[in-house]
């Protein structure tokens, strides 16, 4: 296998984009990478897209033939293939892209993710969300995506792991961060009581515990890390990409309150990196929840189990604050969370955190990062690590 | 909204919770599979019919405030995991309580309710719901 560099990164605004189709925010973040690649479009030979619902939010399927279209490759006639895997579909894709590379298969492969959500009602997009849980046996009985969360949430606290202030600390940990992103949706910092006192969503998780529905994009530039010098100073190497299964129903686990499959990943990733999670400076992590954001990060081993969450609450995630900063990007909270764009979004802030090109909230002297995509209730998991050069 | 076949295939399941059973290994699963996950190619054809049941206790729940369009008029409402007193974990709703009532290891029985229908005239879905034993 050969080893493999991002020499590109582009991402666009992320929130609800109500001047922009689909077709316009998905060509965007593809040309900002090429041209961050300093690449000429005719040297691409291939696309991966990541997207979970185009055919519900905009009611059109088909969508890596709408993107090589719409972005002028349709002319060179390259592969481009989108990947749905819910809202791990950026992760997976990017898994996607870093195999086509390391294999020789391609040797320039832009991965890209895109979501467009406001196309749409508030109350269809909720029911899109819940399809990536189990939709005969979970979504069918009543059961909506957040609640399924909830009841982790609720279960976490009555066996002591975290507190419900602890949880909600994670939703101040991300927009104290989105403050520092002229991207994020939400460039806004809030205090514990705002997540605490928002209106109810699922108890005990309320409406600043959630993800919001977002519009965006973002995408990276691959190639063999040899050629990658040829391009740019500015490119880090990938030292691991990872993906793990679990059941699709949250019911059919032994235990809710930590996902395996972030488990298995991480541990995945750390092997094939060489490294272990005392090395990593810098993560994203998946808070579509609050309550998910405090497991991860004892299923990734930042932290034991029953720790994260007063480490957060503490306020030893912020940039600057310990060794290791999570969600500078302001995360899926106060990011956004155009669901397929989540997953390269991430890897594209952890790309110029080791770029240095984070800006305000850069951390100093990153070797690596962390990022870490789920879709579904913790049913598919990506893990990725990049090294900066 | 589902075809008419969609809803009847899943009846056992919805309106009686049946299950199956892996007869190499012993264990039981909801819903049916038609493979083990644990013995797979051994268990194939052989899967049997497994009645769970109706009895559980509350292992975790929410109150669910914002909900899809179809369960609307019934928010709030309370969804849970119920542990069964087999051992099976089943996600339902909990209903005929007071959510401020609900507590984790509380002892709840099966019923058949109405789930939700398709539009005004299309298929009413039936299936379990959970009720505190009293």
């Amino acid at each position: 296998m050969r080893e493999v560099a991002i020499i590109g990164v582009g991402v666009t605004k992320f929130g609800e984009l109500w001047n922009s189709s689909f077709r316009s925010i998905g060509i965007e973040a593809g040309l900002k990478a090429i041209a961050d690649a300093n690449l000429a479009g005719n040297e691409i030979d291939g696309m991966v897209l990541g997207n979970m619902s185009a055919g519900q939010f905009i009611k059109q399927k088909h969508i890596d033939a709408l993107v090589a279209d719409y972005s002028g490759m349709a002319s060179n006639h390259i592969p481009c293939t989108r990947i749905e895997a819910g809202e791990a579909s950026g992760g997976v894709a990017f898994r996607q892209g870093v195999m086509a590379v390391a294999s020789g298969m391609q040797d320039y492969v832009v991965v890209a993710g895109a979501e467009k959500m406001t196309d749409m009602d508030d109350t269809s997009i909720n029911s899109v969300l819940d399809t990536t849980a189990d939709a005969e046996w979970e979504a069918s009985m009543g059961l909506t995506f957040a609640s399924l969360h909830a009841m982790i949430a609720q279960r976490m606290i009555h066996d002591g792991i975290a507190t419900r202030e602890e949880i909600a600390s994670m939703s101040v940990n991300s927009h104290f961060h989105g403050a520092l992103n002229p991207n994020a949706q939400f460039k806004k910092a809030i205090k514990l009581e705002s997540v605490l006192y928002s209106s109810k969503v699922a108890d005990p998780l309320g409406m600043f515990d959630c993800a919001p529905i977002s519009d965006g994009a973002a995408a990276v530039v691959l190639c063999p890390l040899e050629y990658a010098k040829k391009h740019t100073d500015a490119y880090v190497k990938v030292s691991a990409v990872a993906q793990a299964s679990d059941t699709l129903a949250l019911f059919q686990r032994d235990d809710i309150t930590s996902f395996m499959a972030t488990k298995v990943a991480a541990k995945k990733a750390y092997e094939m990196a060489g490294i272990t999670a005392k090395d990593i400076s810098v993560a994203e992590i998946h808070d579509n929840y609050t309550v998910s954001g405090i497991m991860a990060l004892e299923d990734l081993g930042f932290f034991e189990r029953g720790k994260a969450g007063k480490a957060v609450l503490d306020g030893q995630v912020q940039v600057g604050a310990g060794k290791l900063a999570v969600n500078t990007s302001g995360g899926l909270k106060a990011r956004g969370h155009p669901l397929g764009a989540t997953g390269v979004a991430q890897i594209a802030e952890i790309a110029d955190q080791l770029r240095n090109k984070a800006d305000k909230r850069q951390v100093a002297n990153a070797k690596y990062g962390l990022a870490q995509n789920v879709g579904g209730t913790g049913s598919a998991v990506t893990v990725s690590i990049l090294e900066a050069i | 909204m589902s075809s008419v076949a969609r809803e009847w295939r899943e009846i056992p399941g919805r309106y009686n919770l049946k299950g199956s059973k892996c007869p190499v290994c012993g264990k039981v699963y909801f819903p049916s599979r038609d493979l083990c996950p644990h013995c797979r190619r051994a268990s194939i054809g052989k899967m049997e019919p497994y009645a769970v049941s109706r009895e559980g206790e509350v292992y975790t729940f929410s109150v669910v405030h914002e909900a899809p369009e179809c369960n609307n008029r019934q928010k709030p409402y309370v969804v849970a995991m119920i542990k069964t007193s087999d051992g099976i974990m089943i996600s339902a709703q909990l209903v005929d309580v007071d959510p401020a009532e609900v507590k984790i290891g509380m002892s709840v029985r099966a019923v058949l309710r109405k789930l939700d229908a398709d539009g005004e005239s299309g298929v009413i879905h039936y299936g379990y719901k959970f009720v505190p034993k009293r």
